[in-house]
């Protein structure tokens, strides 16, 4: 466990490195501690793969309070302060425009391909790219497949995509470079719904074929 | 109703910041110079962080349609109304319909407008915060156009007894080619040695590619050799990203939450404004080592000074009736 300031208003605590399911799910707890029993001061918290980035109001707390207040959450964090962590089903209809390059990268057929996408409960790692954008993985091996050489300037609201081994919906229209196989009509963020986010860290994600 | 007559490139609504919804990729944003922001709505009677007017990269004109009471605050602007100059930095009470205008002079690249009542613009996620790249808040969510029409909070207290205060904005080190205190980064220390002199050492330009987004930095490449692959990781405003082309990103308001580069330093609080007002295109800026214990003192310093500096002039020069 390391904690370091990123800025001076904010600090980054490591629980691991890597992409390793087991240190994610420890980045969860914690954020999950945090949120039941805040330190007044502490404004918010941001999971990554391997780390929490914790932002505090240097008026009211300094670095080493912060750190050494979640250096001891950290220790005493276990399964029971996990928070409930939902289970979303997400339809998809699997024609995206990289599906065909997909197919022949991983020598499967198109149907293949969405077979092994639709086979495995996801988990939401992390937040962020675009408001509502869940990195989820891991996808099954034999699926893995690059980013694009070169991003696209537009990829549509509701992809569904397939980068290395992450998989993950396009919330709004933005920039992209992962490869997209299908779409979905759910959206991932509704700033008219209650909650607006669909997806939260920690949720798992099953995507069912949308014939 | 406040009235777009004439926007500038980037006119937006922000408020002090969108807070609390960064666990799912929404960016913060609010203002890019947070002093000027904080002055112009305290000048104006209104809370710190209440919506005000952003005017980045030019000039712009506007009018209310009831009397009103305004401060202009930034760098890089001059004020009338009218066609009559007035200061910056104080509030000035304005009859309605008659033109504000504020138009390029000097260095700098943004400003604000606070009316009293603040701009009561529909929130998005509790912030009336403009995030451009999320098309979010702002109502509408996207640089203001020549028309559109802000509604005006109810006022609190008299109008004219909030005209003529001032602020001297002379504490804020406001420069062409301002020096700007940072502290280490979280990945600083797997930097080599030259690579962290050149950091240190050099004179950047920032690029005309900036944005709320962030300051692109021309200057000599920083050398990322040795430096092990990053898992995207929480990044804030401040920090300093070093990509594949060794030429620093100072991200600003509208930060992405998420970043996969090396973040070599962080620019403290108290410069974001500093460098946020450095001539884009035509500065040059240089980085010099602070600590966090220095750093936040300084922003308290800077907040104090700001909270407890406003004044009330003599004259009637900001009166105009």
């Amino acid at each position: 466990m390391r904690i370091l300031p990123i800025t001076d208003s904010a600090l980054i605590i490591y629980l691991g490195e890597g992409l390793d399911p087991a240190v994610n799910r420890r980045v969860h707890l914690l954020a999950a501690t945090l949120a039941r029993d805040p330190l007044p001061g502490i404004t918010e918290s941001v999971p990554g793969y391997a780390s929490l980035v914790v932002h505090y109001d240097p008026l009211t707390l300094t670095h080493a309070q912060v750190a050494d207040w979640l250096a001891a959450r950290a220790q005493s964090a276990t399964e029971m302060d996990s928070r409930a962590a939902k289970h979303i089903e997400v339809p998809v209809v699997y024609d995206g425009p990289d599906l065909g390059f997909v197919s022949a990268h991983c020598g499967l057929s198109p149907a293949e391909v969405a077979r092994l996408h639709t086979q495995t409960d996801y988990i939401v790692y992390m937040m962020g790219f675009t408001p509502g954008f869940a990195y989820m993985g891991r996808v099954p091996g034999a699926l893995i497949t690059p980013r694009l050489a070169t991003p696209r300037t537009r990829v549509p609201a509701g992809s569904v995509a397939i980068a290395g081994a992450q998989t993950g919906i396009y919330p709004v229209e933005s920039p992209g470079g992962w490869q997209l196989i299908g779409r979905t009509d759910i959206l991932p963020f509704d700033p008219r719904r209650d909650p607006p986010f669909l997806f939260a860290p920690g949720d798992t994600v099953r995507f069912i074929p949308d014939a | 109703m406040l009235e777009i007559l004439s926007p500038s490139l980037i006119t937006t609504v922000q408020d002090g910041g969108r807070r609390g919804w960064q666990a799912y990729g929404v960016p913060v944003s609010g203002p890019m110079d947070a002093l000027a922001h904080r002055a112009a709505n305290l000048l104006a009677g209104n809370p710190p962080h209440a919506a005000a007017l952003e005017i980045g990269l030019g000039g712009a004109a506007f009018a209310a349609d009831v009397d009103c009471l305004v401060a202009a605050a930034g760098s890089g602007f001059s004020l009338t109304v009218d066609g009559r100059p007035m200061r910056m930095w104080t509030s000035v009470y304005v009859r309605k319909g008659r033109e504000i205008r504020l138009d390029r002079m000097g260095h700098g690249n943004w400003a604000y407008i606070a009316i009293h009542g603040g701009l009561d613009t529909l929130p998005a996620l509790g912030s009336r915060a403009t995030t451009l790249r999320a098309t979010l808040g702002g109502d509408p969510a996207r640089p203001l156009a020549p028309g559109d029409r802000l509604p005006i909070g109810p006022a609190t207290r008299p109008l004219l007894d909030l005209a003529a205060r001032h602020l001297d904005p002379g504490f804020i080190p406001y420069s062409a080619s301002p020096e700007i205190a940072v502290i280490p980064g979280p990945q600083a220390a797997q930097f080599s040695p030259a690579a962290l002199f050149t950091f240190h050492s050099s004179l950047f330009t920032i690029s005309p590619a900036s944005d709320r987004t962030g300051y692109r930095l021309g200057g000599p490449p920083i050398p990322r050799e040795g430096i092990s692959e990053l898992v995207s990781e929480g990044m804030a405003r401040g920090s300093i990203q070093i990509p594949a082309d060794g030429l620093p990103i100072v991200m600003q308001a509208d930060c992405p939450t998420m970043g996969g580069y090396p973040k070599i330093a962080s620019v403290i609080s108290a410069d974001q404004p500093v460098l946020a007002q450095a001539p884009i295109g035509t500065g040059a800026i240089r980085f010099v080592e602070s600590t966090l214990e220095a750093a936040q003192a300084r922003y308290r310093q800077v907040l104090h000074r700001l909270d407890y500096g406003i004044m009330t002039l003599d004259s009637d020069e900001a009166l105009w009736l």
